[in-house]
């Protein structure tokens, strides 16, 4: 994500601006409920479209059993997330499309980035305080250093939900701030709202104003391990206030939606989310990523569907 | 396009869904169709053809047959053949037949919005989401009434043979909301779709016969506008159900005055979009999609006047002018798009020349800079901002994909600005604030509210307008009536000699003369007594006549009894006058609670109890009959004052069921300013009868006593100003009824006119009332026995009284 855009600096809180927010569900609700429904891509257009969603995705394992192994499998997969027959039967050369980046915890850092040697694929680390930002602020700044020294490119931080469901956005400003100070020039701060835990749609937006005023440079969903992962609706919402955030200050800011995304069917409906809200920029790697794990099997076996005209099994896609 | 080129734009490519059943559908037919009557196809020898075209690529689709007289009176004929046995039927096994027709429905869901698409134009997402589901509920939802109907509507009969017109815009919709409420309360159908629009009304004929629906239950003609005429002036049809442009709902109604026939219309609108400060501007934004460039804007309830508050209108139109440079415009079966084609030529041509009229009124006209087919009849969508109420554009009815948008300041204000027109379809309010958004929406004279949402039908909320938008209503309970008449009642004929029910004249009046003393007359014997003429009655005054002229009322013998003012128009005019600052006053009478007008009727009773034995004497002075009967009909008159003081507080509607996550509540409006001529038979009794249900539920009334036994409704003004009436919720206007009920009709302030006088006068109300497209309730000169609780206090009353709102509430925080 590197270079392409100016990083939002963030800006001094607004509070007016938060304070004047306004959600409501139920025309959210039919809005996502008719997007898909309005737009779908068929044919090539799908097979590029899929290919396009490949690039964004943050393959992701964040697991008690994670093992190195396990992370090196993952990364060998993310160099190569399509078989090497079908990518040439797309018409793109061997090693064109790699995934957007590889996500594990900060533990698991070191052995991501040495297994993604030689490639630009970056490693992004959860930190502070995954998944659950209920520890305290020093020890969640330590583990964001930490994993930068590790060599991690992007830092997926978690809110402490407490400031936002409080409406304490100070509190949640001056976190944030002070989490984007941590990751400097050396890495991308993707902050996670952990929707599924946030009261109502109008926080879910104000959260994600008081994130970027605070200068994120993402602003993702879900950690995947709440009891409501990335909706649509929780990502009109974030998308909105990121057009809303453009339109004031000229910047741009990424989305990443996680947890829960695995079939293609709804990769597609997040694509056409973004293009209809947020513009065809956000369709890239640079302002637009997919945490997942599984998601990659179905979308690799929906292109071979459009390559054979078979239906693909599972075990003839190689695991990640 | 390869794969590599699509990966770098990322554009959405075509995704064209299969024409290739509804072809096949069609090619079966050899792209020729006759007329479907009888659950058969008939091919008239000789008869002319008409092509149906595609307007997305004006490719010929078929050709359908233009019935004449003979295929009308087949088809009419093989409905009132099939409605001796379907009104037998019981409901319960109507219900079956419903459900079968709903289950087919969803059978052949995918062919029927295909074919819709290609012959309307329309976005196959809008045929398959929501045409076809809402055809397919409308049938499920009356297959129930079908199924209650013997206990929740006992005293209810059918109507008879329906002849129903339909338009273009919703071709399977709109047949759906007039053939399900018919066949399920027991009638018959004889169904005519619009001109560019005929072949998924004749597939549908199809699927309900496969379904097994008896013969001639529902019959489907193609013609003309001359066959649609020929359906309307069937004697054999006993209602009209229409809906259409409001110039057409005119010559209906026309058409059908003084037949007896039923006649709902739905008409056209310039339905209000209004956005608060504090609304959530970006769904408002999408709100605005779906209600202008929903169907291409060729939808009657289109939200085609935007009222946005002036703190907010900069940056809402900016918003809306990046949203629209969104929109795909396209090839009707591509899955992909949000605009389809215009149905015709002749539509585009209309709505591009009003987009040039805007222009011409300094209209600032923006489209967006998108791709349009260079084939088929595509408009772009289009928003006109820069104008004021004055403009035609902000008046009239487009029909089209082009909003025009002004600001307001206040609410007030923008319920001033949105009552400012002649229809009154639907509006939709935005705001995050539940009470403003409520106020507005109980303050907005339209039949249907959406609160945060737009363009939301379903078949449990009756659909219909306010004033021009017509009357009626399609869907709910409420849109059961159309389709039902009271068991006592038998269709009315009236004695129809058009010719001199038509004849110029009528509603003249000469004012009185002097006149000499007859024998029965006093003539200077006895006691001299104080002169006592009574006056009208208006704003709560007694004020003489405007004319200065009195009427002689005579006794059963021609004897005078007294006499009474002679109303003329002037009279009329401020008793109207009267009744509206009535409304507007504060509080208004409908803004009253019901308990207030029920203790005001109560206390109404209360003061005619007291003066009763007077009340009796006058009528047995003044009809010649027994003081007995005479008292009765007191009698009665006191309990119908404590029927409506009861129905004041508990006729106020009811939470509908629709499919909406969160509320939809039908409430029970009043009509307004009801101009009420009396009948003769009971002169108290029918004046009560009349005055109380319309004030109960909050209607102002300018009475016309009967013209023969006046002086029981100037007694009763007394009567009136004892009970604490507030001024000018009843007036009372003497003289010749028909003198006086032609102003009244002709009035385009007042609401509502009813009608107990006689054939020629009920033609007149009727015919008259297509100016303002006001509701009438005539008798046809027919008698009606008062005295009965059924035919002078039965549900019509209150029906008459009042008109459904229905306001959507969407919740969910």
């Amino acid at each position: 994500m590197a270079g392409k855009y100016e990083r939002n600096p963030g800006m001094p809180l607004d509070l007016d601006w938060v304070s004047g927010a306004r959600v409501n569900r139920s025309a959210v609700e039919r809005r996502t409920a008719s997007l898909p429904k309005r737009r779908t891509v068929k044919k090539e257009w799908q097979a590029a479209w899929l290919l396009r969603a490949i690039t964004c995705i943050d393959l992701t394992t964040l697991a008690g059993d994670d093992t190195p192994g396990k992370v090196r499998r993952l990364c060998a997969k993310a160099r190569q997330p399509v078989r090497p027959d079908m990518l040439a039967d797309l018409g793109f050369s061997d090693g064109s499309i790699t995934v957007g980046a590889v996500c594990v915890y900060p533990s698991r850092v070191k052995e991501a980035v040495e297994a993604l040697r030689g490639t630009d694929i970056p490693v992004a680390s959860v930190a502070a305080g995954f998944p659950d930002g209920q520890t305290p602020i020093p020890q969640r700044v330590a583990e964001i250093e930490q994993a930068i020294e590790a060599g991690a490119r992007e830092i997926d931080i978690v809110i402490t939900r407490t400031h936002a469901l409080t409406g304490n956005w100070k509190a949640l400003y001056d976190e944030v701030r002070l989490f984007r100070e941590t990751c400097g020039e050396a890495a991308h701060l993707k902050t996670i709202l952990g929707t599924g835990n946030l009261a109502t749609l109008k926080q879910v937006y104000q959260a994600s104003l008081v994130a970027m005023m605070a200068g994120s440079d993402f602003i993702k969903t879900s950690t995947g391990k709440e009891n409501i992962n990335a909706t649509l609706e929780f990502g009109l919402v974030m998308t909105r206030a990121i057009r809303e955030y453009r339109d004031r200050t000229g910047l741009k800011v990424g989305f990443k939606p996680a947890g829960g995304i695995s079939k293609a069917k709804l990769v597609l409906a997040w694509q056409a989310l973004m293009k209809e809200e947020l513009g065809d920029e956000w369709l890239q790697p640079e302002l637009f990523r997919f945490g997942a794990s599984s998601l990659l099997t179905d979308l690799e076996r929906q292109l071979y569907h459009f390559i054979t005209g078979h239906y693909a099994a599972r075990h003839h896609m190689p695991m990640g | 396009m390869s794969v590599l080129e699509a990966f770098e734009t990322l554009d959405y490519g075509p995704a064209p869904e299969s024409p290739a059943a509804a072809d096949a559908w069609l090619d079966d037919h050899g792209r020729k169709f006759g007329l479907f009557i009888n659950n058969e196809w008939h091919t008239p020898e000789g008869c002319e053809y008409y092509p149906s075209y595609n307007p997305g690529n004006g490719e010929l689709l078929a050709e359908t047959v233009q019935a004449g007289r003979v295929e009308v009176d087949a088809a009419v004929a093989a409905a009132r053949q099939a409605f001796y046995e379907w009104k037998q039927t019981p409901g319960m096994v109507r219900a079956r037949y419903l459900y079968a027709i709903a289950r087919n429905i969803q059978k052949h869901n995918r062919l029927l919005a295909v074919l819709e698409s290609m012959d309307n134009g329309k976005p196959i997402r809008e045929s398959r989401d929501i045409d076809v589901p809402l055809l397919a509920r409308h049938f499920y939802y009356h297959a129930g009434w079908a199924q209650l109907m013997q206990t929740e509507l006992r005293d209810y009969q059918p109507v008879g043979v329906i002849g129903q017109i339909i338009p273009w815009n919703f071709p399977l919709l709109m047949l759906a909301w007039k053939i399900a409420p018919a066949i399920a309360m027991g009638n018959t159908v004889v169904l005519k779709p619009a001109s560019y629009t005929r072949l998924t009304a004749l597939l549908f004929a199809e699927v309900v016969a496969e379904a097994g629906l008896p013969p001639g239950v529902i019959n489907v003609i193609t013609g003309s506008s001359k066959a649609g005429s020929m359906i309307v002036t069937h004697p054999e049809v006993d209602k009209i159900a229409f809906t259409g442009s409001t110039d057409v709902g005119r010559i209906l109604r026309r058409q059908t005055a003084g037949s007896g026939k039923k006649l709902s219309l739905e008409l056209g609108g310039k339905s209000p979009f209004i956005v608060f400060e504090d609304a959530d501007l970006d769904s408002a934004i999408e709100g605005v999609v779906d209600a202008i460039w929903f169907n291409q804007g060729q939808v009657c309830c289109a939200g085609s006047r935007l009222l946005v508050q002036e703190s907010i209108s900069d940056r809402f139109l900016d918003k809306l002018k990046v949203r629209m440079g969104h929109l795909r415009v396209g090839d009707p079966l591509d899955k992909c798009i949000d605009i389809g084609a215009i149905v015709d030529q002749t539509q585009w041509d209309t709505v591009d020349a009003w987009v040039k009229t805007g222009m011409r009124e300094g209209g600032e006209v923006f489209q967006p800079d998108i791709k349009l087919p260079e084939v088929g009849l595509f408009y772009p969508p289009t928003l006109i901002c820069n104008l004021e109420p004055a403009a035609q554009v902000v008046q009239e009815e487009i029909f089209g994909p082009v909003l025009v948008s002004l600001t307001f300041r206040t609410p007030e204000e923008a319920i001033a600005l949105a009552n400012n027109t002649r229809y009154g379809l639907a509006a939709s309010v935005w705001s995050d604030n539940i009470n403003l958004a409520l106020d507005v929406a109980s303050k907005i004279k339209a039949g249907t509210l959406w609160v945060n949402s737009t363009n939301l039908f379903d078949a449990a909320s009756g659909f219909g307008g306010y004033r021009e938008s017509g009357f009626g209503r399609e869907g709910g309970r409420e849109g059961l009536f159309e389709y039902l008449r009271p068991v006592w009642q038998d269709r009315p004929r009236p004695d129809m000699d058009e010719e001199s029910m038509g004849e110029p004249g009528w509603g003249t009046s000469t004012p009185a003369r002097p006149r000499l003393p007859g024998k029965d007359d006093a003539n200077g014997k006895g006691t001299a007594s104080v002169d006592r003429t009574p006056k009208m009655y208006i704003g709560g005054k007694q004020v003489r006549p405007d004319g200065n002229y009195t009427r002689a009322v005579l006794g059963r013998k021609g004897e005078l009894v007294g006499q009474v003012g002679d109303g003329n128009r002037k009279d009329i005019r401020d008793a109207v006058e009267a009744a509206h600052a009535a409304h507007t006053a504060r509080p208004g009478w409908a803004m009253r609670h019901g308990y207030n007008r029920s203790q005001i009727l109560y206390f109404i009773a209360e003061n005619l109890a007291a003066r009763s034995a007077e009340f009796a004497k006058r009528i047995s002075l003044i009809a010649g009959r027994s003081t007995r009967s005479a008292q009765a009909e007191v009698d009665a008159a006191i309990d119908r004052l404590f029927t409506y003081a009861a129905w004041a507080d508990k006729y106020g509607g009811s939470v509908q069921e629709t499919t909406l996550h969160g509320i939809t509540v039908g409430v029970s409006e009043p009509v307004g300013v009801i101009g009420i001529a009396c009948p003769d038979e009971y002169p108290l009794l029918g004046f009560v009868s009349l005055m109380a249900p319309a004030i109960a539920r909050g209607n102002t009334v300018v009475m016309v006593p009967s013209e023969q036994y006046p002086l029981s409704a100037t007694d009763f003004y007394q009567v009136l100003d004892t009970s604490d009436i507030p001024p000018g919720v009843v007036n009372i206007v003497t003289g010749d009824r028909d003198h006086l009920t032609k102003t009244l009709i002709q009035h385009e302030d007042v609401d509502a006119v009813w009608y107990f006088g006689n054939a020629r006068g009920s033609y007149h109300v009727e015919y008259e009332s297509a100016a303002n497209m006001k509701r009438t309730w005539v008798s046809y000169g027919l008698p009606r026995d008062w005295l009965d609780a059924e035919y002078g206090a039965g549900h019509e009353f209150l029906h008459e009284a009042t008109q459904v709102k229905n306001i959507w509430v969407p919740t969910g925080e």
